[in-house]
């Protein structure tokens, strides 16, 4: 295997363009190192994308949003008070993924590339309407983050790509956003199902709503369904019971080791609902 | 009676000093088993068949053997044949012969420079399977259309007419059950589950083995038994046992699952054909989960009579356990004679099959046998109690298993402490906090048999006065400072000056391993022996200086004594005195104790949790939790609690979300951490404990096994406590939330 | 396969090795610096045995190749004890928050990055920082109360010596 440390992004996509082999990119390492181990990948070409420079930076764009580099982990992710405050569904779904120690290298861009649907900062992503950078031989474009997955451990990144950075919108007046996931445990799972919510209000009502599912389908979903359930609405129970109805309705899930599929479904209600009722509360300036 | 009441006496037993390893273990200075290393060493990597049954066709090495820096390959071939009976599986399941039984069962094993080759050389290794028929669940296994696995497996107990899958049956009773059940005002007959869990020590299986062209070895392994070690890996191999040392390390956890062999004789094979280099072989988690000691999966159907005012009229029991692809291994002769050991009943009646699967070879785990027996019978009591509304400890006080009563399984309870666990337990705030919405309690009790067992001892005293022990049980879990405690009570001298060593084959007779919760009760009792012996000799030192006869001196606090009419006035000669001049008043002083240990003493502990379920979730949340047990005496109660905390966790895993899961190709799906759900920290509460000390009459000071009833009730307790919370019962662990959530949908219609 | 030249600080000490690229940073630890007390329980990030810090952030070196440690400062159990024991070293012995002692080493190294941070947590704080760092045989209760009275001690100094 050759361990490669290129400083810039353009040098990370050339190496990877002219890789023949097996090739990963390496952030946080959680996911690689873990299937180099297992025996699950044996790559030819593994490239540390941490030497190059502002990799570890969360930048607030000019639009007041925030620019978040791709070896960013977990642990700084949450410890930043601004970020956290505009977009804590976004952060509480980061700092979920594995364990204390997990945080201290996890990284958002390698929970994204890593192509679960089951990933736990992704579906927070998918709810703000994150902006993915990705770079290539050919240069650089944005693309929405809902196009990245494309299946389990897929994604639609071509060879040689490689994302560069992640943008969150700035954050509107009066929203709020939530992440829940169901575990078995109270920590160290994958999550059985997922969910994330984020809104808008106007007055009382729910002006704009994204909501996202995780582990229900082949990839996260974003629900146009659940969305509507809420919008124009109060959250009052009516419009929660409609929100948990859609989400039951827009999970496709499977059977499998970690939950059945009608569990998957019928949680995916349960939680939907529930971090409706946090992001609303949170966009009401209430503690959640 | 709670340890505040007792009056011992004692000046040292019944006290909290830290443990003489704890520096060491603190500081990363504690060599385990994979942290030993020698000159010359080489690595070793194992290939693993990735099927459940398999006809091995052929193995082609020589790719593998191409590399630079590989040394050895070791297959089938390069073992003995000819062997039978118990070694003889012990050797299938080191390394397969013409099939492999299991996902994960080895097939090979490879020698090289170092970790990494060994693993580039163990994927270059070609082995050619032909797939057979597999069946994994125990149920399944003696369905009519089941492959038969291991034809001819049946021992002399298997009646005509049983499944090709059965290895062994048992039955025993006594009374008349159907008088009994008649009898009842209600008879309740339910099948309950529970699925196969690991022991799940943290520290994976480690070895490092040499073996030279003369026949003799080393090696240093992390074990609960080293004489096992030596004795198993000698068969598997072919060798002497006399001619191998073993040296057990410090070991990570064991829990029944390092008291037998799984990889270690291959660090001799391949170090023998490397030309003596050692080599070492260390475990991956998920060659653990996959192919070393799970515990049986059961299958059992309970039925049990009862009167309105709680009287149990009559109990009846089949069992159906599988411990893996190799007969001998379910705890089916264990967890038949625990199923009503904590109770009295006049009729009962039990009949158990041991069934072959194809999974891991099982070892035992905790009071093997035992957990599943409790979460049948049990559970099915809680229920027959909350149909009558009964108060569970109540009925359990009322049926329970007294002094002098007559086991379920046969000989007669000695002195035991059911009785005062249940009272202590019905006494404790725990069981009067009341309840909110969705909350649950559950009561049960536990039984282990606990052991005694092969044991030998030494005991030397030093010069300054000092006395070092050693022991042939590895210490797990405090016991160095357990038997330092009572040696240092016996001899009348300071705890810090004894120092109790593991030692190494080479250096004691034979001792079985930690396990059955001997180690403090056996090794303990033969240091006490072993220093009555020294006491003796210390005493006619005294004796011949004071020209006295050796009757007229007794020993007391740390010095011999002048005793009786005819001692005369000397001064107190302390074990200090006696140890500086040994040398010149007839040499070193010792003791020494060989035993098969008795008198071991019954264990019964009694579990009270409460719990609270998400109803729209199923899942389930230990809200608080109290361990009852009896100790017979506590010797280092900080270690007895941490026995009944460890053990209570591990059953609560095994309750809730622990559990093999195999997939319809017989391929385990969860072999790593992250989907074999042990408890973490924020799982559980606070686990209260209560320690009862209701002393041994079979030991000097008391002692009763204390490591394994623990994990008993925690099953059948949570399953109870869900049932109080949900209105369900769950009858099949784990209470896993999938499941709890389609019982609680089902109930409602 | 050609090996890379890593240097880095461990425990104050420097050092330098050849790791094979594929190498993870607690089999360099373990094998290549004899540095046997961080230990490898489950080489996934599961069970936390394998502890350390690498500047300052607690990470399992089990998820970290040697050659990323290049240039880096590593803190490992055998770096705890100073001319004496931490405290919370000191107060596991005392409160019997270890049995096999093979997760101790981990859960110390844990738990003094969680004190570093927050010297006061609660007992449920304290349960999710170390939710990634198993342990079989305890229970985890006598290691919750280890770590707490390790915490008030380290107040009491630190007020003490304010």
């Amino acid at each position: 295997m050759r361990y490669h440390t290129p400083t810039t992004f353009q040098d990370a996509a050339a190496i990877a363009a002219a890789s023949t082999g097996t090739l990963r990119f390496l952030a946080g390492g959680t996911d690689v190192l873990v299937q180099m181990r297992a025996g699950m990948v044996q790559p030819d070409d593994l490239i540390d994308l941490k030497h190059i420079p502002g990799v570890d930076r969360i930048e607030k764009t000019p639009e007041g949003g925030w620019r978040i580099g791709v070896a960013v982990p977990g642990i700084v992710l949450g410890a930043h008070k601004e970020l956290v405050r505009d977009w804590p569904g976004v952060v509480e779904g980061m700092n979920l993924v594995g364990s204390t120690q997990v945080q201290g290298r996890a990284t958002l861009a390698g929970n994204l590339c890593n192509g679960s649907p089951a990933a736990d900062s992704v579906p927070g992503l998918f709810a703000a309407g994150a902006v993915v950078t990705v770079t290539g031989p050919k240069g650089s474009r944005d693309i929405p983050v809902e196009q990245v997955p494309v299946g389990p451990g897929r994604t639609s990144l071509a060879k040689g790509e490689v994302i560069s950075a992640i943008t969150l919108p700035p954050r509107a007046k009066n929203g709020g956003d939530a992440y829940l996931r169901f575990i078995p445990r109270t920590e160290m799972d994958i999550a059985v199902v997922g969910c994330a919510v984020n809104l808008r209000l106007d007055g009382d009502r729910v002006a704009e709503a994204r909501v996202a599912l995780g582990a229900v389908a082949p990839t996260v979903i974003l629900s146009e369904a659940c969305a509507q359930a809420i919008i124009g609405t109060t959250l009052d129970d009516a419009a929660l019971a409609a929100l948990a109805k859609a989400a039951k309705g827009a999970a496709k899930p499977i059977s499998d080791k970690r939950g059945t599929k009608e569990f998957r479904i019928e949680v995916a209600g349960v939680l939907a609902r529930r971090a409706a009722r946090i992001a609303y509360d949170r966009a009401k300036g209430m503690k959640a | 009676m709670a340890r505040d009441d007792v009056k011992t006496g004692y000046k040292l037993i019944g006290t909290r000093p830290n443990r003489p390893d704890g520096l060491d273990k603190v500081t990363g200075r504690a060599r385990y088993g994979a942290d030993f290393s020698l000159p010359g060493m080489l690595w070793a990597a194992v290939v693993r068949s990735p099927h459940a049954h398999a006809r091995i066709v052929k193995i082609d090495a020589s790719k593998a053997l191409a590399l630079e820096g590989v040394k050895a390959v070791v297959t089938r071939a390069d073992l003995p044949t000819g062997l039978t009976g118990e070694d003889l599986n012990l050797q299938d399941n080191t390394l397969a012969g013409d099939r492999a039984l299991y996902d994960g069962h080895a097939v090979a094993a490879v020698a090289a420079t170092s970790q990494l080759l060994a693993q580039d050389a163990a994927r270059l290794i070609e082995v050619e399977y032909e797939v057979l028929p597999h069946v994994t669940d125990v149920d399944a296994a003696i369905a009519p259309d089941a492959p038969v696995i291991r034809p001819g497996v049946a021992d002399y107990s298997v009646p005509e007419g049983m499944h090709g899958n059965v290895a062994r049956y048992m039955e025993f009773g006594h009374g008349d059950v159907e008088a009994g059940f008649a009898a009842a005002d209600v008879v309740r007959e339910h099948t309950y589950r529970t699925e196969a869990t690991h022991q799940g020590y943290i520290e994976p299986h480690a070895a490092v083995g040499q073996l030279g062209e003369d026949g003799r070895g080393e090696m240093w392994v992390c074990t609960q038994g080293h004489w096992y070690i030596r004795r198993m890996s000698a068969a598997v191999l072919g060798i002497e046992a006399a001619n191998l040392r073993v040296t057990p390390s410090e070991i990570g956890g064991g829990f029944g699952g390092k008291t037998t062999i799984f990889m270690e004789p291959l660090t001799l094979a391949l170090s023998k054909k490397a030309g003596g280099r050692p080599v070492k072989l260390v475990m991956s988690r998920s060659e653990v989960l996959r192919a070393t000691g799970p515990t049986a999966s059961a299958s059992m159907d309970v039925k049990i009579g009862m009167k309105k005012d709680g009287t149990i009229t009559a109990g009846q029991v089949y069992f159906r356990m599988q411990g893996g692809a190799f007969p001998g291994m379910s705890p089916i002769g264990e967890a038949l004679p625990c199923a009503f050991a904590c109770y009295d009943i006049p009729a009962l009646k039990h009949e158990g099959i041991e069934i072959i699967t194809n999974r891991p070879k099982a070892a035992a785990y905790r009071a093997p046998g035992s957990p599943m027996a409790a979460f049948a019978v049990e559970s099915m009591i809680d229920e027959l109690c909350r149909e009558l509304n009964l108060d569970p400890i109540e009925v359990r006080l009322k049926n329970g298993a007294k002094n002098g009563s007559k086991s379920s399984y046969g000989p007669v309870y000695d002195v035991i402490g059911l009785q005062e666990t249940l009272q202590a337990a019905r006494a404790h705030p725990n069981y009067s906090i009341p309840l909110g919405p969705n909350q649950g309690r559950g009561v049960a009790s536990g039984f282990w048999f606990n052991h005694g067992g092969e044991t030998s001892v030494s005991l030397a005293i030093g010069e300054d006065g000092t006395a070092t022990v050693s022991v042939g049980t590895p210490d797990i879990g405090g016991s160095r400072a357990s038997i330092g405690l009572m040696v240092a009570e016996h001899l009348g001298i300071p705890y810090e000056n004894v120092r109790v060593n593991v030692v190494e084959t080479g250096a004691l007779g034979v001792n079985e391993p930690t396990h059955g919760s001997r180690a403090t009760f056996a090794s303990g009792k033969a240091a006490i022996e072993a220093a009555n012996q020294a006491i003796r000799e210390m005493c006619r030192r005294a004796a011949a200086e004071w020209g006295i006869e050796p009757e007229a001196v007794e020993w007391r606090d740390g010095a011999a004594h002048p005793a009786g009419p005819n001692a005369g006035k000397h001064p107190p000669m302390t074990i200090g005195e006696i140890g500086a001049k040994m040398g010149s008043t007839g040499g070193p002083i010792s003791g020494h104790h060989e035993v098969t240990a008795g008198g071991y003493g019954a264990s019964f502990g009694t579990h009270v949790v409460d719990v609270e379920v998400d109803p729209e979730t199923g899942r389930t949340t230990v809200l608080r939790y109290l361990v009852v047990q009896d100790a017979g005496t506590a010797i280092h109660p900080a270690y007895v609690e941490g026995q009944y905390q460890g053990g209570a966790a591990q059953g609560i895993g095994w309750a809730l979300n622990e559990e093999y899961i195999y997939g319809p190709d017989g391929r385990l799906q969860n072999p790593v951490f992250l989907d074999y759900r042990i408890p973490v920290a924020s799982d559980l509460p606070m686990i209260d404990t209560v320690i009862i000390e209701v002393p041994n009459p079979g030991h000097p000071y008391g002692v009763r096994g204390v490591g394994e009833t623990g994990i008993t009730p925690p099953l059948p307790a949570i399953a109870s406590a869900i049932a109080g919370a949900t209105g369900v019962r769950i009858r099949s662990l784990p209470c896993s939330p999938p499941k709890v959530l389609a019982a609680i949908k089902a109930a409602k219609g | 396969m050609s090996k890379i030249h890593v240097t880095a600080t461990v425990n104050g000490d420097p050092v330098e090795f050849l790791a094979d690229p594929r190498e993870t940073l607690l089999d360099a630890l373990r094998n290549h610096l004899d540095l046997t007390g961080t230990k490898e329980g489950c080489g996934t990030g599961d069970c936390g045995a394998c502890s350390v810090t690498v500047d300052g952030t607690l990470v399992c070196s089990c998820l970290m190749l040697a050659a990323e440690a290049n240039g880096k400062r590593v803190e490992t159990i055998e770096g705890m004890a100073k001319e004496e024991l931490h405290p919370l070293q000191r107060k596991f012995i005392e409160h019997a928050a270890l049995q096999c002692g093979f997760c101790t080493p981990g859960i110390l190294v844990a738990a003094k990055a969680l004190l570093e941070r927050n010297p006061d947590p609660t007992d449920t704080e304290i349960r999710y920082w170390l939710a990634g760092n198993l342990c079989r045989c305890t229970g985890y209760d006598k290691i919750v109360r280890a770590v707490q009275d390790a915490a008030a001690e380290m107040r009491q100094d630190h007020r003490g010596a304010a």
